[in-house]
């Protein structure tokens, strides 16, 4: 699925938080946005979410009702669910447990599935909110700096985990390390790029 | 822990009791004040009449009836107005009427309008419904937004959504809810029983024994009362624990 930004623009009051942003993201790809805090990634996320709504400009999808699956900045997980339960809420009964706790493994101990998610550690809660993007029926996938809180090994697995679940699937990620798009093998998109500055 | 809790809830019991009994003895006047020996008397000789059961059965089921009326009542009207903010609007005024007129200006008003047969469901009806209304209101309010996202996102169905984020969020706010609201539908229904004095009444009973200053019958009636009230609490909540809302780790969160 093909993802068009047309001169989209956003502010919050006087702070202009989007200015003029055009960009084309090609089917397949792998996009990792960079820039500092406060640049607008998440903003734009959002906006592609349906969670916002734009001042002016278009997003253009080149297919109608796209599914979107994301991990947020924030895990957002049902801290009272295990992992395998917040898979199913968004699953629905349409894929059997034991196929949600085999794509679960790979990046959870096994131990750690049927817990309540309150009694997991942050990175545990963070891979558990990858799994669900990547396990989640989706056109475009999204996510808002998806290796916060996780160590340099398990990132490579995640990256790893990742790919794997692509399957030419459009993934927009940001993310603050350069280190991150070479894991991946996406293209750097920096922000002031978006909005048609000098790079 | 339990065995340390319940003998010293005992002798806690037994100490109030004995005070009772001894300030009883002292007065030295049965009107006045009875004591615990006179009320259980009292009440072993009520209970062994059918009159007895027959009017806790009409007052409490009267009573319940107007409770589970206005539990139904308040979810429908509270869901109704967090859904469309022009029907909280348009209710606010009619709500806070609701919340601050006393309970005897309603009961004389009932007694002409409906007559005193029903009157306790009248009444039960209108002091639980604000109080149900408004924490389900206050409970669908506390969902959490970030999960409403998360679901939007994700398009998760609608009655997945219900079940899962809305009523986690809901139930507490109805338990502390009912816990207030059915104290109230009892101490309320029996106030009006006791102004409209229908037949087959703990309220009319109440004011017998106010007619014929028999205080241990007064007492008899009111420890009724607080049976009534904690039997019925107790099957509202255990009605309550068990709604499935999706939070299977509940018993560990406590």
């Amino acid at each position: 699925m093909t993802l068009t930004l047309d001169h989209l623009q956003k502010s919050y009051g006087p702070l202009s938080v989007l200015r003029d942003c055009s960009f084309t993201f090609e089917d397949g790809g792998i996009y990792c946005l960079m820039g500092p805090s406060g640049s607008g990634k998440t903003t734009l996320f959002r906006i592609l979410m349906g969670l916002e709504k734009a001042d002016a400009g278009a997003v253009r999808f080149d297919k109608p009702s796209p599914k979107i699956s994301a991990v947020f900045q924030e895990d957002r997980l049902c801290e009272t669910f295990s992992p395998v339960e917040n898979l199913r809420f968004i699953l629905g009964k349409t894929v059997p447990e034991g196929e949600i706790r085999r794509e679960l493994s790979s990046l959870l101990p096994e131990e750690s599935l049927s817990r309540p998610v309150f009694t997991l550690s942050g990175g545990m809660k963070r891979r558990t909110a990858v799994c669900r993007a990547m396990t989640a029926p989706s056109d475009l996938i999204i996510m808002d700096e998806p290796f916060t809180g996780l160590d340099s090994e398990t990132k490579k697995q995640v990256v790893e985990y990742i790919k794997s679940r692509q399957r030419g699937r459009l993934l927009i990620m940001s993310t603050h390390q350069e280190e991150d798009v070479h894991l991946l093998g996406g293209e750097l998109v920096r922000m002031e790029r978006l909005a048609g500055e000098a790079l | 822990m339990k065995s340390f809790h319940l003998p010293r809830k005992f002798l806690i019991l037994l100490f109030w009791t004995a005070l009772w009994q001894a300030a009883s003895a002292a007065v030295g006047n049965s009107i006045l004040l009875t004591g615990p020996a006179d009320v259980l008397k009292t009440l072993v000789s009520l209970a062994v009449t059918a009159d007895f059961w027959k009017t806790i059965a009409c007052s409490s089921g009267k009573i319940m009836l107007g409770f589970f009326l206005a539990f139904l009542a308040g979810l429908l009207l509270g869901t109704a107005a967090f859904r469309f903010s022009v029907l909280e609007d348009l209710l606010a005024p009619v709500i806070s009427l609701m919340k601050s007129i006393p309970v005897a200006s309603f009961v004389i008003l009932a007694l002409i309008w409906i007559g005193s047969d029903n009157l306790c469901i009248f009444i039960s009806f209108l002091v639980v419904l604000p109080m149900i209304y408004v924490n389900t209101l206050a409970g669908l309010r506390s969902t959490d937004p970030r999960l409403l996202e998360m679901a939007d996102v994700f398009q998760v169905p609608f009655f997945r959504r219900i079940r899962f984020l809305y009523l986690p969020a809901l139930l507490p706010y109805l338990v502390s809810g009912c816990r207030v609201a059915l104290g109230m539908s009892i101490k309320s229904g029996v106030a009006a029983e006791v102004i409209g004095t229908p037949a087959w009444s703990i309220g009319k009973q109440l004011y017998l024994s106010k007619t014929w200053l028999d205080t241990s019958s007064l007492f008899a009636w009111t420890l009724v009362i607080i049976a009534v009230s904690a039997l019925f609490e107790r099957a509202v909540l255990f009605l309550l624990d068990r709604v499935p809302c999706g939070t299977p780790y509940k018993e560990e969160m406590k």
